[in-house]
């Protein structure tokens, strides 16, 4: 051979092992997807200690929520091997099994001791199992999380509004019991001037385009004792999804979009409840416990200034379930690692930890701790929310039966067509549609 | 040594290294064979990415394919699609949104494009820096320039609330453009107008600049008037130009998607839902293929037939 072969020779071998080299390296990361927001921020955090125990590192594919939906749902149906593990929604639980994007967890729990009684029963049912209530796990309870609300609690307690609001309603200002108390306070705060500016009633979820609207309106509904079925499993909805409280708990909602909210938010969400409230246009706003830590320590608006509570109940006590939980993607190739993260997640003193930084814990050892009601101010109420959430289907059809309810409720509650009656019959019609297709009916 | 020397001993030595096998088949092929030889691989790619898929949507039309459910039986539909589609009100509702849309982003373009046009034709100072200010706006990404605008259209702190607040004496926060069942589609207009007039500017100005200056000459010596001349001279010769932006444009808007998407996502409601948007939610949201792709066919057709029935307008109108 002679020089310049051998030179060659040792440019490709170096090459190849280089390459086999980076291959090994690349074989220890893992990749976690999950949605753009502040609790993935503290995962980050947490995962650093996963790393740190096993060697493994962690990658993370952060998407911003209103793209959250589109984008993981593409890769799950495209077979994608982008995620390793994936936070998904609670309603992509049924479409991950049935589809076979998740891989089934109870042999894998049953190894490793990981037991399903170790966490809270409400984010069990909804984050895990498929078909519902049955003891087939298709992820481990990861975020807990329901809709809630904040307030203003300096402008509740400043004497002049305390004094004018007891002259106008007969009570004192107080966080709200029911859905009425929360919409008188809206209308009373509605345009009133505050420190110089006028000021608004409230910030509710108005969303079109992906799940906003009904994720809000469902608050009210659920209240009102909204149920998708007469008889759970049947699909029976008539009666149910348009029952006389169904369309009460529509109308106030639609009544308060239009009596209490600030002037421009038709399209609001996640985002847009934080921007009204941070700027100091609204005195109260509707959104996830999720973002509560991050409102808490806010320095305009946080500390002393906020003040949380629950969903007011109306003829029940209820509140929109959000939080996911935690799976393994059947497409990936490093399902062991991924098995591995979830292994070492599930560890109570990781779980702690979890809360610690800002992520909503589901496990028994956390919400049961004595000091957990006290460990923040918005603590106790999660605990209260938890314990009566409901969620939106988890059916493999999800997808559709949620864009028909968008439609229906933007509709009638932000474009003014129709009454409430209407859109909860035309729902159901597109939601019969959707079961017959899918063979259920 | 020449180059033609070189060049000559180059091509002996590559005929000589060339297997005897492969050198007889290229000799004995044709001039007609060597040009398919050339345009082969753009046909294959073409058959590949347009005509297969086309065909393809057409079959999946006729089932109840969804793309999300790979393991679950296809079935024959037969027409079922079509008459689901062509049924559908939430279709037709959206088919008028989008008629709404195209019409009145045409009418403004032409307009407003020729105006600026005819304006820019004058050579005035500094014709050339409004030239170019003009066309920034079709020069941005529709992502962009959608974002840009719900900010513009914020009746709280939004810039075009104010101007016509200034305007009008009305209060800005009184009205909302995009939250506004009445003014949403008029919203949606008024983005696309701002954004591609200067396309519409561009093509007319083409035009008038097409037309040769002894016509006007000849006009003047006519002692015909400016309107005269406007009607018969310029707007005859500037027409088959217009048209063509008018077709280019009306395709484009038919399937206008992105911008209204971050203006509106189609709200409030469904009032500035346009077809394509449906269309998008059908087959990537519901998953809906079979149905989707029969929606996509509808569309297709409509547009192609709009468009040939235009194209033999636009021939007669340039042949004149």
């Amino acid at each position: 051979m002679n020089g310049y072969r051998k030179t060659w020779a040792a440019v490709l071998c170096g090459t190849m092992l280089g390459g086999f080299a980076s291959t090994s390296a690349q074989a220890e990361d893992i990749t976690l997807c999950w949605a753009a927001w502040d609790p993935a921020n503290a995962l980050v955090e947490l995962s650093k200690d996963f790393t740190a125990e096993t060697g493994i590192g962690m990658k993370f594919e952060f998407v911003p929520w209103p793209n959250f939906a589109d984008r993981m749902l593409n890769e799950l149906n495209s077979g994608g091997k982008l995620c390793d593990l994936l936070i998904g929604d609670s309603q992509w639980i049924g479409g991950g099994a049935e589809n076979g994007h998740y891989v089934k967890l109870n042999d894998f729990f049953e190894a490793e001791g990981i037991s399903m009684d170790d966490f809270a029963p409400a984010t069990v049912y909804a984050y895990s199992t498929w078909p519902k209530g049955t003891p087939n796990y298709w992820a481990l309870p990861a975020m807990g999380d329901a809709n809630a609300w904040f307030y203003r609690k300096d402008w509740f307690s400043k004497p002049e509004i305390q004094e004018a609001f007891k002259a106008e309603y007969g009570r004192d200002l107080a966080p709200p019991q029911t859905q009425r108390e929360l919409m008188e306070i809206a209308k009373f705060f509605q345009g009133r001037e505050i420190d110089g500016q006028t000021r608004y009633g409230i910030n509710i979820f108005t969303e079109r385009g992906s799940e906003g609207i009904t994720m809000g309106a469902t608050g009210a509904l659920y209240a009102w004792g909204f149920k998708y079925e007469n008889t759970p499993g049947k699909y029976d909805m008539e009666g149910a999804v348009n029952s006389p409280e169904a369309v009460e708990a529509l109308e106030f909602y639609k009544e308060l979009y239009k009596c209490c909210t600030a002037p421009g938010y038709t399209d609001s969400y996640m985002q847009e409840s934080l921007d009204s409230f941070k700027s100091g246009q609204v005195a109260m706003a509707m959104n996830w416990f999720a973002f509560f830590p991050g409102l808490y320590k806010d320095e305009q608006v946080g500390g002393d200034k906020i003040g949380f509570f629950v969903n007011p109940k109306q003829n029940v006590e209820a509140s929109t379930l959000g939080g996911q939980g935690i799976s393994v993607i059947s497409y990936s190739e490093k399902k062991d690692e991924a098995l591995k993260y979830i292994k070492w997640f599930a560890q109570p003193a990781v779980q702690a930890k979890w809360w610690s930084l800002g992520g909503y814990s589901a496990h028994n050892s956390v919400l049961n701790d004595p000091g957990f009601k006290d460990s923040q101010p918005f603590a106790a109420d999660f605990l209260k929310a938890m314990g009566a959430v409901q969620d939106f289907w988890q059916e493999p059809a999800y997808a559709e039966l949620l864009l028909a309810m968008q439609k229906r409720l933007h509709d009638y509650i932000v474009a003014d067509q129709g009454t409430a009656q209407e859109a909860l019959d035309k729902l159901i019609e597109d939601w019969t549609e959707t079961f017959e297709d899918e063979g259920k009916l | 040594m020449s180059q033609t020397q070189i060049s000559q001993r180059a091509a002996d030595r590559l005929a000589r290294s060339t297997p005897p096998g492969i050198a007889r088949k290229v000799r004995g092929l044709s001039d007609k064979a060597i040009a398919w030889l050339f345009i082969a691989p753009t046909i294959v790619l073409l058959l590949a990415i347009n005509v297969f898929p086309l065909i393809w949507t057409v079959y999946l039309s006729f089932t109840d394919y969804r793309a999300n459910r790979l393991n679950r039986a296809v079935e024959w539909v037969g027409l079922r699609n079509y008459e689901r589609v062509l049924t559908d009100a939430d279709i037709w509702h959206n088919m008028l949104v989008t008629a709404h849309f195209l019409f009145w982003t045409m009418f403004f373009q032409v307009l407003i494009g020729f105006a600026l046009a005819w304006l820019i034709n004058k050579n005035f100072r500094g014709h050339g820096v409004w030239t170019t200010i003009i066309l920034l706006p079709m020069m941005l990404s529709p992502a962009v320039v959608g974002n840009f605008w719900t900010f513009l259209y914020q009746p709280q702190i939004g810039l075009f609330n104010y101007v016509i607040s200034f305007f009008t004496g009305a209060d800005p926060s009184s009205f909302q453009m995009i939250g506004s069942v009445n003014l949403a589609p008029w919203a949606i207009v008024i983005v696309d107008t701002w954004m591609w007039t200067p396309y519409t500017m561009l093509i007319c100005l083409a035009g008038l600049r097409s037309i040769p200056d002894y016509i006007y000459e000849a006009a003047e010596v006519d002692r015909a008037g400016p309107f005269r001349t406007f009607w018969s001279i310029t707007l005859p010769m500037v027409m088959p130009f217009l048209m063509l932006a008018v077709l280019f444009r009306s395709i484009e808007n038919f399937k206008m998607f992105d911008l209204v998407v971050e203006l509106t996502s189609g709200g409030p409601g469904s009032v500035t839902e346009l077809a394509s948007i449906n269309l998008k939610r059908e087959a990537f949201e519901k998953w809906r293929t079979g149905l989707s792709s029969a929606f996509a066919i509808i569309l297709f057709v409509t547009v192609f037939g709009a468009a040939n029935i235009y194209v033999k307008a636009l021939n007669t109108v340039k042949s004149r």
